[in-house]
């Protein structure tokens, strides 16, 4: 096994994580805004702006699927109890005892599994819970009668509930960011997509011969 | 503004033309006066000569309908060419030609006075209701009858099947002078109100004849409830020659639309009457061709009024589902210029100085006239401009508390009439009313209305008399009502549909207008409004519990990261 920087994040996966950082941020300073909490915009730029950006994260989402399904990258996200406990005991004690993080990055699995079940989890449960609500709560007046009384209240308590939810995923992913060596150096990989990862021979055989672009 | 723009326009010719200074100013001067002296002559008038009221008011330049495709000229009739000395004449020589008008204008309720209301099964109508303004034009038609559309209805004589006796110029009339007095004189102190005009010129009123305009129907529906703008807030003498601003239809300089462009008229049946009112219309224009059975707003700007040009705009069609047109593009009630009463104290009326009554005017009104805020005759009095209305659910259904209905005072105000609907409600949207507050007189013993007897000249009538018990006495006898002998007062509401002065649509309400914590809809109940406060239930605890789980993790990471920090440091120490 040799630690080896290689392309991790490819453009696409970059293009995808900005974009939706960019459009999350906007749905929630609007969606806030249009809740009550405050009135930094009028309520008409909120709601356009907040759907205009809904509308294009879900195309950006549909984008997102295709390609997980097709490169197959959604194994990383495949969840495991394997080192599970290791993590969570490392940003419970060890972090603070200065140990090193007990999770090394491989070519098909880039996030540690604690990292891993949190995607999963936004991703299966939190994504489809506020664009399930949202597209209901924007198309409401293709309820009929239903749309009275008690039901939208219900689809926009869920809506409200589930930004919270991912407000607080925001504040927590932004957080563990400076839990290593630097901000900048867990950022990077964003940005340039090359990080430093641990490679069978066989791995770095492949990449060295038939990606040289995607290895340093 | 009508006041206004002819001085300005004279500064601008003095100082064009210098040598026409001298003159200019001395009409300056002349024209200054009248308003400088309002309150001197005031004090002279001890009776209601300036009563400011319908047709009293001659329209001096009348509006004109461009729409008319009329393929004949009145004054070319020989029938016309006659020295008429009297109305009835003048409709004799109307039905003539228009063989069929008659009978077919008799079933109109301008006619009838009388609406009998399918749904509800109520009788209503002028001729049933009580109000809460002037309470009961039943028994007064010598005075309220001038808004009949008939000649001489001064009590149960007349004869509602002859139609000669229909008044076809006062909704005709294009010369602009044609009025109308009261049936009967009424009381003197009244009766000088009407006294000195100049004698209606009937053959030229009858050559005039063309399609009503905003006039003729103003010249009633504007003065409703007793004076200019008084019932309805959205309906006064300020729509006659309305700008842009006050009306985007009845611009004058614009589309200039006349009352009957929107409510349609079928053999002298028109649509859209607040008895039985479509809150909701989700047909919309209706196949091609004109619809002839409603004045909505969607059966000519359809049931998607606004155009899919923008995300804002898909949201606010997906409004009018819910949300009356009205709703948003009227954004405040009495814009032109003119009050409309908002409450009327009957308690405090028949105080006399002199054994004479009279009034105060206390109020001064956009256009810059006075407004009586006392009457002896009426009470006292409260008005309101750029008035926000009242909104409420509506299926387009009003309840009325009628002569015959039982109430009970002690249980809070009594709503004169009642609108129903709710968000429910699929066929309710919310709508604007004028909300009227009112005390006046009631049966103290049974509990019910009454209907007063205000006009005659005679010892009973309350106009001229001030005796309550007398004039409710003499009201309920003349139609057969038992009244208890006591009477009191009870207060009351009625709500009037807005529907009038619709504004350009850059001044419709902005969204933060309802959804916001203080929003305009912020009493109305039952249903979701995105921005409006949370109320006491679900919604607050999610506010609570949302905000505490964020402040929590913002504190869990803030701590966490403190640790790290204090953890990092010792062991560099060490």
């Amino acid at each position: 096994m040799t630690l080896r920087r290689i392309m991790l994040f490819t453009r696409f996966e970059r293009f995808w994580h900005w974009t939706q950082m960019v459009l999350i941020m906007t749905l929630l300073f609007t969606g806030f805004g249009i809740h009550g909490f405050h009135n930094l915009l009028d309520f008409k730029t909120a709601v356009t702006l907040h759907t205009a950006s809904a509308l294009t994260l879900l195309l950006l989402w549909v984008f997102a699927i295709f390609w997980h399904l097709t490169t197959g990258t959604w194994r990383h996200y495949v969840p495991t109890t394997n080192g599970l406990l290791k993590v969570a005991k490392f940003y419970a004690f060890g972090i603070f005892k200065g140990e090193r993080h007990p999770y090394r990055k491989a070519y098909w699995r880039k996030h540690n599994p604690l990292q891993a079940l949190s995607y999963l989890a936004l991703k299966l449960f939190l994504f489809p819970a506020i664009w399930i609500s949202g597209l209901l709560y924007l198309l409401y007046s293709f309820w009929g009668g239903a749309a009275s009384g008690e039901a939208l209240m219900w689809v926009a308590i869920i809506h409200t509930a589930v930004a919270f939810a991912i407000l607080i995923f925001v504040i927590i992913h932004i957080y563990l960011l400076t839990t290593g060596h630097s901000f900048k150096e867990h950022v990077m990989p964003m940005i340039s997509g090359f990080d430093e990862v641990e490679l069978s021979a066989e791995e770095e055989a492949y990449l060295e011969k038939d990606e040289p672009d995607h290895i340093q | 503004m009508l006041i206004i723009s002819p001085q300005v326009t004279l500064q601008h010719a003095i100082l064009k033309h210098p040598l026409k200074q001298i003159a200019g100013l001395l009409l300056f001067f002349l024209l200054s006066i009248p308003q400088a002296s309002a309150e001197t002559a005031q004090a002279v008038q001890k009776t209601d000569a300036d009563m400011n009221f319908r047709l009293d008011k001659v329209v001096e330049q009348p509006t004109q309908r461009t729409d008319s495709n009329s393929t004949a000229d009145h004054t070319k009739f020989e029938d016309l060419k006659v020295a008429f000395t009297s109305g009835p004449e003048v409709t004799k020589a109307c039905l003539k030609c228009h063989t069929e008008a008659g009978h077919q204008f008799m079933k109109n309720i301008h006619w009838t006075w009388t609406y009998e209301n399918k749904k509800t099964g109520q009788l209503l109508g002028k001729k049933h209701l009580v109000n809460t303004f002037c309470t009961n034009s039943r028994g007064n038609e010598g005075m309220c009858a001038q808004c009949h559309a008939g000649y001489g209805w001064k009590d149960e004589t007349f004869d509602f099947n002859n139609e000669n006796n229909i008044d076809c110029v006062v909704c005709h009339d294009r010369t602009g002078t044609y009025y109308k007095t009261p049936p009967t004189k009424g009381n003197k102190s009244c009766s000088v109100m009407f006294e000195g005009k100049q004698p209606i010129q009937w053959s030229k009123v009858a050559q005039s004849v063309g399609l009503p305009a905003r006039e003729n129907c103003g010249g009633c529906h504007f003065y409703g409830g007793g004076g200019d703008g008084v019932k309805h807030g959205d309906l006064d003498s300020s729509l006659i020659h309305p700008d842009k601003k006050l009306d985007v239809h009845m611009d004058e300089a614009g589309p200039n639309m006349a009352c009957t462009n929107c409510h349609v008229t079928k053999k002298h049946i028109w649509t859209g009457s607040r008895y039985d009112v479509i809150a909701k219309d989700t047909e919309g224009t209706g196949k091609p061709g004109e619809r002839r059975d409603v004045a909505t707003c969607e059966s000519c700007h359809s049931a998607t009024p606004h155009p899919v040009s923008s995300l804002a705009n898909i949201k606010l069609n997906n409004h009018v589902d819910r949300v009356a047109c009205q709703t948003c593009h009227i954004p405040t009630i009495a814009r032109g210029g003119v009050a409309t009463k908002t409450d009327w104290d009957w308690r405090t009326a028949g105080k006399t100085k002199d054994g004479e009554g009279y009034k105060e005017k206390n109020y001064t009104q956009g256009n810059g006239e006075h407004r009586a805020t006392y009457k002896s005759i009426k009470g006292s009095f409260e008005y309101g401009e750029n008035l926000v209305p009242h909104y409420g659910w509506f299926d387009g259904q009003m309840i009325y508390t009628t002569i015959d209905t039982v109430f009970d005072p002690s249980s809070g105000p009594v709503d004169i009439n009642r609108y129903t609907g709710s968000a429910d409600d699929e066929n309710s949207r919310i709508w604007p009313f004028k909300q009227m507050h009112t005390f006046q007189p009631y049966d103290k013993g049974y509990n019910t209305l009454v209907y007063m007897h205000l006009w005659g000249d005679d010892q009973d009538a309350y106009w001229g008399n001030y005796d309550f018990g007398n004039a409710i006495k003499a009201g309920m006898e003349k139609n057969n009502l038992p009244y208890s002998g006591e009477h009191g007062f009870v207060e009351t509401y009625s709500y009037w549909p807005i529907t009038h002065m619709v504004a350009p649509k850059e001044d419709a309400l902005a969204c933060d207008e309802c959804h916001a914590k203080e929003g305009r809809l912020k009493d109305l109940e039952g249903f979701y409004l995105p921005g409006s406060d949370p109320g006491d239930g679900i919604g607050r605890w999610l506010d609570i519990i949302g905000l505490l789980a964020v402040a929590g993790t913002l504190l869990g990471v803030l701590g966490h990261g403190l640790i790290r920090f204090v953890f990092n440091k010792a062991r560099k120490q060490s």
